[in-house]
């Protein structure tokens, strides 16, 4: 019998590259869920809400994307095998929200703790944010970090290294029960984002 | 190969005065699209025009979400028997590995996926192509990787469809994929494509890969081998996350040698 074009080899070769998500990721039962959100429950101790908009290169908002979040929990422990520390935790840590018309997200989470690195530095406390659209052919990648936590900003080794006038893209402002940052694709104020 | 800044080349090589030893991702921009792609008009107010700042990979970056069994239904992986009655259109199945640069498979990974019906149509309220929506169809599946990094979806081949990027632009047919991988640096979305699609030419999203090697890994392949007789044809897709990088204790061994 005739084979057909069997080409493909066992033997990966490079990486699948990656494509837009477009605009109709948010199916019925699709890739939003409904808790996505809430990293925390609604009361859990010391939560807080991080909200803001994602804007494109006009100012307007972008009401078809996704924003994701990962994190280590208060004490900067994370849920996973590749902590060499040995701590343990059972927090969720990840968020995803899509945005609504007026291009808001939101996550309910908590604030993180500081982080150690190999080279004995300490990160200070961050959110890891992926962003996901229409237009955006690969995930683009930023930070939030936090206003009250001026020390640690500074020393930290990554945010210390993003030249001043664009620090400010990934410093939230604090707000009753929780923070605001924007998250602005292009323009003036464009945030700084990171090649992962 | 993405070039290391000197942070990077520091944590990867130098003794960790805090005892903390951990991996590292390949960077493979190569085998992915420009941000700023003229030919796909919606890049064009959303693409960062500034340049990307390298992340090191600390533990932020080499932990990630591991969402597991709890987040997926009995016939999640099955899209034709979500609703009372059989979707319309050619019944296929849609199985293959998820593996990282290295060639290990990617164990207990969630699989997302989401598709136009048969007749090119979403189930989503911006969608305006006038072709009929399907009430046997969401287009929405998940499914978790086995411990060998296998996955295998049942789905209905998704039609093409016109979209206004250009004059009489179609998408060739598509299969939207998610992947977490292990490590936010492994966060994957990615199209599965069918092959020999006649639209490819002039489809700006899958050519913005620019190699053809790269934008020949988001093509399926048939497969007679799995097709189920009298019942559904079928294609296999192998997905590639990004790979580790040896740890500098491997590295020192290598020396040895």
């Amino acid at each position: 019998m005739a084979t057909p074009n069997t080409e493909t080899t066992d033997t990966p070769v490079g990486t699948t590259p990656s494509q837009t998500v477009g605009p109709f990721f948010a199916l019925p039962g699709g890739i939003l869920w409904e808790d996505g959100p809430e990293v925390v429950g609604d009361g859990a101790p010391g939560a807080i809400v991080v909200h803001g908009r994602v804007l494109d290169g006009n100012g307007n908002p972008v009401p078809d994307a996704i924003v994701e979040t990962w994190q280590a929990d208060s004490q900067g422990r994370f849920d996973h095998f590749d902590d060499s520390r040995g701590t343990s935790t059972s927090f969720r840590g990840f968020g995803r929200c899509g945005t609504d018309v007026e291009g808001r997200y939101w996550i309910r989470t908590v604030k993180p703790g500081t982080l150690p690195t190999p080279d004995g530095a300490t990160e200070a406390p961050h959110i890891n944010v992926t962003v996901l659209a229409r237009g955006l052919l690969n995930r683009v990648v930023t930070r939030i970090y936090f206003p009250d936590e001026q020390e640690a900003n500074a020393a930290d080794p990554v945010l210390s290294t993003v030249d001043a006038d664009r620090r400010g893209t990934l410093i939230a402002t604090a707000e009753d029960g929780g923070y605001q940052l924007d998250i602005r694709l292009q323009g003036d104020d464009e945030t700084l984002f990171f090649a992962v | 190969m993405y070039p290391k800044d000197t942070a990077y080349d520091v944590a990867a090589t130098t003794p960790a005065p805090s005892g903390l030893v951990l991996p590292s991702y390949t960077r493979d921009e190569a085998s992915h699209p420009a941000l700023d792609t003229e030919e796909y008009n919606s890049t064009h107010l959303r693409a960062p025009k500034q340049p990307l700042q390298v992340l090191p990979h600390y533990l932020t970056e080499v932990t990630g979400p591991l969402l597991g069994h709890d987040r997926v239904g009995e016939t999640d992986h099955d899209l034709t028997v979500q609703h009372e009655g059989e979707p319309l259109g050619e019944r296929i199945i849609v199985s293959g590995r998820v593996l990282d640069s290295d060639g290990k498979p990617v164990p207990n990974t969630l699989v997302e996926i989401w598709q136009a019906n048969s007749a090119g149509r979403y189930e989503h309220s911006g969608d305006r192509h006038p072709a009929p929506l399907d009430p046997n169809f969401s287009g929405t599946g998940r499914c978790m990787t086995d411990s060998d990094g296998f996955y295998k979806f049942i789905t209905i081949k998704p039609g093409a469809y016109p979209w206004r990027n250009h004059d009489n632009a179609w998408r060739p047919a598509h299969i939207h994929l998610s992947l977490f991988g292990q490590a936010f640096t492994q966060r994957l979305i990615t199209q599965m494509y069918f092959p020999g699609d006649p639209l490819f030419y002039q489809d700006p999203i899958f050519n913005s890969v620019r190699d053809p090697k790269a934008r020949e890994r988001m093509i399926s392949r048939f497969d007679l081998d799995t097709t189920v007789p009298e019942w559904a044809l079928s294609y296999k897709f192998d997905i590639v996350l990004r790979g580790r990088e040896a740890t500098p204790f491997e590295d020192d061994e290598e020396d040895d040698d």
